[in-house]
């Protein structure tokens, strides 16, 4: 990574200063102009590196405290085609393949699902369930209990 | 919460603006003045609403790596191997979950060598394995919810 980028990412990773101004306050922090800092977050955000700007929000308190993690065990071939469209359902938030690791772990799709109460939750899984259909072998859920850390990165 | 940290949440959670000004440009959406929109965000954070506010950025293209690891930890240890797993700068998220797998979080590190240095060195202070199970593919990323 460049290292005036890397300077930004340091400075703004626990979050924007909370002032009128928080690119100038960034660029005194980083040693570079506030028309840098500015130009530099915008080429971040054209190519992705930066996902978005903004709130973010803990489930909890917003009343989503049914969040589970839902894992299944599909069919390697359709496993693209499946998660695509796991991942558009609007309940969904993130939606992943990883590996498996047998035979403790049969499961390579995860779909996260946000729910404000564990009835809404459980349609939404059984809503994952019906589209999977035969290709899904079996599944697992996992609540989460509490949220021990919630830093983002940190470089 | 009341009507205008609604909006605020629902709103703010991505597009930002980019310019000199960005807390009195959102203001300006939410027809309230840079000063109120500030201190809102900051009572926000302070009680727990926000966890933060800023770039959200996306560790494997800025070059780096990232994980999702999970352990089984019996309950009397699990304490113990929480506070072990947090005090690492790079575990970026860890959740309790119900399951016999019931400590999950992200490790975030500049290369795929620094996180399997880093899973051994988790398994070596705590004593339990680490299932190591980094994304292959990714179909959708977003979080938005509705305060």
């Amino acid at each position: 990574m460049n290292p005036i980028d890397e300077r930004i990412v340091r400075a703004t990773q626990g979050g924007l200063p909370l002032v009128p101004a928080p690119y100038a306050r960034i660029a005194q922090e980083v040693g570079i102009s506030e028309a840098e800092v500015l130009e530099r977050l915008r080429s971040m955000l054209a190519d992705g590196r930066i996902r978005r700007i903004g709130a973010v929000p803990n489930h909890y308190a917003l009343g989503y405290t049914a969040n589970a993690m839902t894992v299944w065990d599909v069919d390697d071939e359709a496993a693209g085609e499946l998660g695509a469209a796991v991942g558009a359902l609007p309940f969904v938030s993130h939606c992943y393949r990883r590996p498996r690791r047998l035979p403790d772990w049969p499961y390579n799709l995860f779909a996260m699902v946000h729910g404000k109460s564990k009835e809404e939750t459980k349609v939404c899984i059984e809503e994952i369930r019906m589209l999977l259909g035969a290709a899904c072998r079996r599944h697992d859920l996992l609540y989460s209990v509490r949220i021990l850390k919630k830093t983002g990165l940190r470089l | 919460m009341d009507e205008l940290d609604r909006a605020i949440v629902n709103r703010l959670q991505g597009g930002f603006p980019l310019c000199e000004r960005p807390f009195a440009r959102a203001a300006l959406d939410l027809k309230i003045d840079e000063k109120t929109l500030i201190l809102r965000i900051k009572t926000l954070l302070d009680e727990g609403v926000l966890t933060r506010f800023g770039p959200m950025y996306d560790v494997e293209r800025m070059g780096g790596a990232f994980t999702l690891c999970a352990m089984s930890v019996p309950a009397e240890d699990f304490e113990r191997v929480a506070a072990l797993v947090n005090a690492h700068p790079e575990v970026a998220h860890n959740y309790e979950r119900a399951h016999r797998f019931n400590l999950w979080f992200v490790l975030a590190a500049s290369s795929r060598e620094a996180i399997a240095l880093l899973v051994e060195k988790i398994e070596r202070e705590t004593g339990h394995r680490v299932m190591n199970l980094p994304r292959e593919e990714e179909y959708f990323v977003e979080l938005r919810l509705s305060a």
